[in-house]
């Protein structure tokens, strides 16, 4: 039966490639296409799961057998067309006309392509998870409002706005800056605010979202709200990268490095925008509401707030590197934008504001988030971007090692060290190694997907909002023995 | 600086060393002649299914034990010299000897077989070490029927271990009921329901009587308790463990069924201690089993010699009894002591409360019928917080308090189901019934 399914999930791909070389009827062609996709997935996702959830090692595909590595190359090579050859996918980009003709009335894009497809792999791989994950509401919910998202908010309205109003750029509520990097670029910003009351509560709805909401939001659930309920990249990670998630790196040089590549990649978005706005604001009122200087003092006090923040009354949760590094940025940005002040040069860091931003948007916005991110998806897991490179994760992982309520809380002390809980984490944490100790788990890379919690055969793991204060458990012995309770003479020592 | 040898690395073993490093600055060797690295016995199921990896059950990297000076030896233990105080190691024909000034037993158990006709013939295994899983993973290879012995936890991982593999697995039980030596029957029951379901192959008040091997010793089928001939090409046997301690009957630590101790886990020889598995107790807490063979009274007797060892006498005080399982996929949780109809004494009750039939879900509560005190609980399907339910037994809080406070218990995820409500319902219908 399994043989089947996937074969009909090919055929239905294939028909897509077929379809669009050979330019068939284009309604014809996606119906039977996408039809055949989905029978292929539900119903391989059917027998797959209808006994048991796992069993990743028993299946080539999922444990970087060949398969897995076809796919891999599959994917990289599809993600290196769509974004730098997509004359190459003119043929199957013209099937979309009459569905993108019929949405926002203008002829498709390869964005909006890959847009389709990649909502269709949500939604589908999402049923898929839906039915491996029954019986946990808590997995039942959050993955409705991951597709809920894709489809309503990253698909449909940004498609029906356009329609509605012409001069709005596409804009995706839930895409944030700095994952959202291009936010404030001059041509964006302009269109929003040429397009009058709409387009600028638009631009002022998305500074709130950094500075207001989302850490509101991390403040009460921690970063999951987003990373893991709401966020696109996180969707598809969640869906059609289910099968991939045991393959993350749970080994302590990964997490080194994730500590630094995430927070150069932060560094460099904060870099990156702040010159792309230097370049385009005045200096007098004539074109925007605010001036160069004001946007640099701005940014100044950003700068001087958090750093006061971070190294002053937040210093015992920083390992000394990171407020290293963060003192050693924080020091850069300030100089900079203080030579900005003082001295009114073209270009604010140097180089070109544009260099900056088209390196940005190759380096990070294609390659690492796209070509790498997704593309190597059978190889190294689902959520590579995630923790190695999005400046939103960053954030939001700070947010929650410094002041959320959310955590990982243990049970007492019923770990039998199975394992399962980090084999599981598509974040690479080693769960095992905190729950064994019964210790709770409060991470900043922890996009609280529950999986762990899921997996766990004793019931060990519980994601919960407490109090910020005493998340940090660590008892000496753990829960079941009475000297646990009684820590005086181990304390002593 | 005294030198600390134990043998064994399974979780007492393991255990005690790191809490000795912690706690004091000695010497210290472990000897295995399993896995290299301590591992999670517990896990060897979900490595079968393809789960987990081995590696992913190691509970400690190397590095782990190479940053904490913690010298692993790989190689068997054969002969201990207690005047001496020296061990005889043999690892690939050669052999060695180390000295200590502290040895610790921790070896472990082995299956029980009960000398069956041909129990050792090709095809019939037990299942705990690493080289029972390999033989398993042979023996799976081309087995079309199997048939499983024993009512135990293990045998419940073999079933559903062996059905994974799309092998027709029959599941003899000596009880009327699966389990029913440790659940009261009312739990017993509603389980067995549930493991008829997934594994159809279920076998009651049966039990195995002969093996049949061909002319190359290979298993081709059994003879059952009731008469029954079963044509099978792999025969797993379940039917419980005992300590893996053969090997001490030859030095002068006194033995029984396992290594006899005494509160401070010591030996009849100086210096010499034992725990986990393989560790008898000559005077067991109250309310506790001699032998106690599962993971969390090996951590917890490792934790304590630690202490014992390096801060001051301590005595083996477990908190209240707790432990959890899964059968198939269905999760299970105990605090504190819910007898089995035939343990039970006079005046131990059981409130059953189903909460979801179809999904299989449930609790009982034991207590006392006389002055209402909780004994302990059992949960089916619905997730308890440890720490919460050892306060409330040390403290004998009464089973109307545990009712009423069962939100504050509750651990299962966000968005299921809070059952507090039907307890408590259920729980007043059920006094009431009672007149208690
Ligand atoms: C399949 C299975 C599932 C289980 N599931 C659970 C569960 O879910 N919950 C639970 O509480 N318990 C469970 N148990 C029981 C639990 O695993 C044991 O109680 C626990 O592992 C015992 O730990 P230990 O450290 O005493 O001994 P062991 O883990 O047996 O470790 C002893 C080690 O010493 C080695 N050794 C023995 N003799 C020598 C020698 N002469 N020289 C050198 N080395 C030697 C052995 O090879 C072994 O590696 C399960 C057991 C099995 C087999
Ligand atoms: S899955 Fe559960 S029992 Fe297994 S190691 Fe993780 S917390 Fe412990």
């Amino acid at each position: 039966m399994k043989k089947i399914y996937s074969t009909l999930g090919i055929i239905g791909l294939a028909s897509l490639i077929v379809g669009g070389i050979l330019s068939l009827a284009q309604t014809v062609i996606l119906i039977v296409s996408f039809s055949c996709m989905t029978l292929g997935v539900v119903g391989y996702g059917y027998e797959l799961h209808k006994h048991h959830k796992n069993g990743v090692y028993q299946n080539k595909l999922s444990s970087r057998g060949f398969t897995a590595w076809v796919l891999g190359l599959i994917l990289c090579v599809f993600y290196i067309l769509l974004y730098f050859y997509s004359s190459y996918l003119e043929p199957i980009i013209r099937l979309f006309d009459p569905l993108s003709a019929n949405l926002s009335g203008e002829p498709a894009t390869q964005w909006f392509v890959y847009g389709c497809l990649y909502t269709f792999s949500i939604l589908v791989f999402g049923i898929k998870f839906l039915f491996k994950y029954r019986g946990n509401s808590y997995q039942q919910i959050r993955t409705l409002s991951v597709m809920f998202f894709q489809f309503i908010f990253a698909f449909f309205l940004p498609e029906i706005m356009a329609r509605l109003h012409g001069d709005i750029p596409y804009y995706d509520f839930k895409n944030i800056w700095p994952l959202n990097y291009y936010q404030f670029e001059g041509w964006r910003v302009k269109q929003f605010v040429s397009s009058g009351g709409l387009g600028i509560g638009l631009l002022l709805f998305s500074v709130l979202s950094i500075f207001v909401i989302s850490p509101i939001l991390t403040y009460k659930f921690g970063k999951r709200w987003y990373c893991s309920w709401v966020c696109g990249c996180g969707a598809l990670a969640e869906t059609a990268g289910d099968t991939f998630r045991h393959l993350s790196d749970k080994s302590v040089k990964a997490w080194k490095l994730e500590r630094w590549l995430i927070h150069v990649v932060l560094g460099f978005a904060i870099l990156m925008t702040v010159a792309v706005v230097y370049s385009y604001l005045r200096s007098d009122y004539s074109k925007y509401l605010i001036r160069r200087q004001d946007f640099l003092w701005f940014i100044l006090a950003v700068n001087g707030l958090l750093l006061f923040y971070l190294l002053k009354i937040k210093k015992s949760f920083l390992a000394k590197d990171a407020r290293n590094g963060i003192l050693l940025f924080g020091i850069l940005l300030g100089g900079f934008v203080c030579y900005g002040l003082i001295a009114e040069p073209k270009h604010l860091f140097l180089l070109q504001s544009e260099t900056l931003r088209k390196s940005y948007s190759f380096m990070i916005g294609s390659m690492f988030s796209g070509v790498v991110g997704t593309g190597f998806y059978p190889i190294f897991g689902s959520r590579v971007w995630c923790r190695f490179g999005c400046p939103m994760a960053a954030i939001l992982g700070m947010q929650q090692k410094l002041f959320s309520k959310f955590k990982i809380t243990t049970n007492g002390g019923q770990c039998i060290s199975c394992g399962n809980c980090s084999t599981y984490c598509e974040m690479g944490i080693d769960v095992k190694s905190y729950a064994q100790r019964g210790e709770n788990i409060v991470r900043s890379s922890c996009v609280g997907c529950g999986i762990c919690s899921a997996v766990c055969p004793r019931g060990v793991l519980r994601l919960e909002n407490d109090s910020p204060s005493g998340k940090l458990k660590n008892p000496l012995f753990m829960t079941g023995n009475t000297y646990s309770l009684n820590t005086d003479v181990l304390n002593k020592k | 600086m005294k030198k600390l040898v134990i043998i064994g690395n399974g979780i007492a073993g393991t255990t005690l060393a790191r809490w000795v490093r912690k706690l004091s600055d000695f010497e210290i060797e472990m000897v295995s002649d399993e896995s290299p690295l301590f591992y999670s016995r517990t896990a060897l199921m979900y490595i079968f299914m393809g789960d987990v990896k081995l590696q992913d059950t190691y509970g400690y990297p190397e590095v782990f034990f190479e940053k904490n000076n913690i010298k692993l030896i790989h190689a068997r233990a054969e002969h201990i010299d207690t005047t001496q105080k020296t061990i005889l190691l043999k690892k690939e024909g050669t052999s060695f000897e180390t000295s200590y000034d502290y040895l610790v037993i921790a070896t472990g158990s082995k299956p029980t077989f009960y000398n069956w006709p041909n129990q050792n013939a090709k095809g019939v295994q037990g299942f705990y070490h690493l080289d029972d899983l390999q033989e398993l993973e042979e023996n799976a290879k081309h087995a079309k029927n199997a048939v499983l012995v024993g009512g135990g936890l293990i045998g419940i991982e073999l079933a559903e271990m062996l059905q994974r593999r799309a092998i027709n697995t029959y599941f003899l039980i000596r009880e009327k009921w699966y389990w029913n030596g440790v659940l009261p029957d009312c739990d017993a029951q509603l389980l067995t329901s549930y493991i008829a379901e997934e594994c159809p192959g279920l076998a009651l008040e049966t039990s195995l009587d002969k093996i049949e091997v061909n002319t190359q010793n290979e298993v081709i089928g059994v003879t059952t308790t009731t008469g029954e001939s079963i044509a099978c090409d792999l025969v797993g046997i379940a039917t419980g463990v005992h300590p893996n301690i053969d090997w001490l009957k030859e030095t002068s630590i006194e033995t029984d069924k396992g290594v006899l101790i005494n509160a401070h886990f010591e030996t009849n020889i100086k210096d010499v201690f034992a725990i986990g598995d393989c560790a008898q107790h000559k005077m067991p807490p109250k309310d506790r089993r001699n032998v106690e063979a599962v993971w969390y009274t090996g951590r917890i007797m490792g934790e304590t010699l630690a202490r014992h060892l390096c801060l001051e006498p301590s005595v083996y005080a477990p908190g209240p009894w707790f432990n959890s399982a899964k059968f198939f996929e269905l999760e299970y949780q105990t605090y504190g002591l819910v007898s089995s109809d035939r343990m039970k004494k006079e005046n131990e009750i059981h409130f059953q409360c189903v909460l979801d039939s179809t999904n299989h879900k449930w609790i009982t509560i034991a207590l006392d019928q006389n002055n209402n005190t909780f004994l302990g609980i059992n949960s089916f399907g619905i997730r308890l917080r440890h720490e919460v339910f050892e306060q409330w037994l040390i403290e004998k809080k009464t089973s109307d308090f545990i009712v009423n406070n069962m939100t504050k218990a509750l651990f299962d995820p966000e968005f299921f189901k809070d059952y507090s409500q039907d307890i408590q319902k259920a729980y007043k219908r059920y006094k009431n019934e009672k007149n208690i």
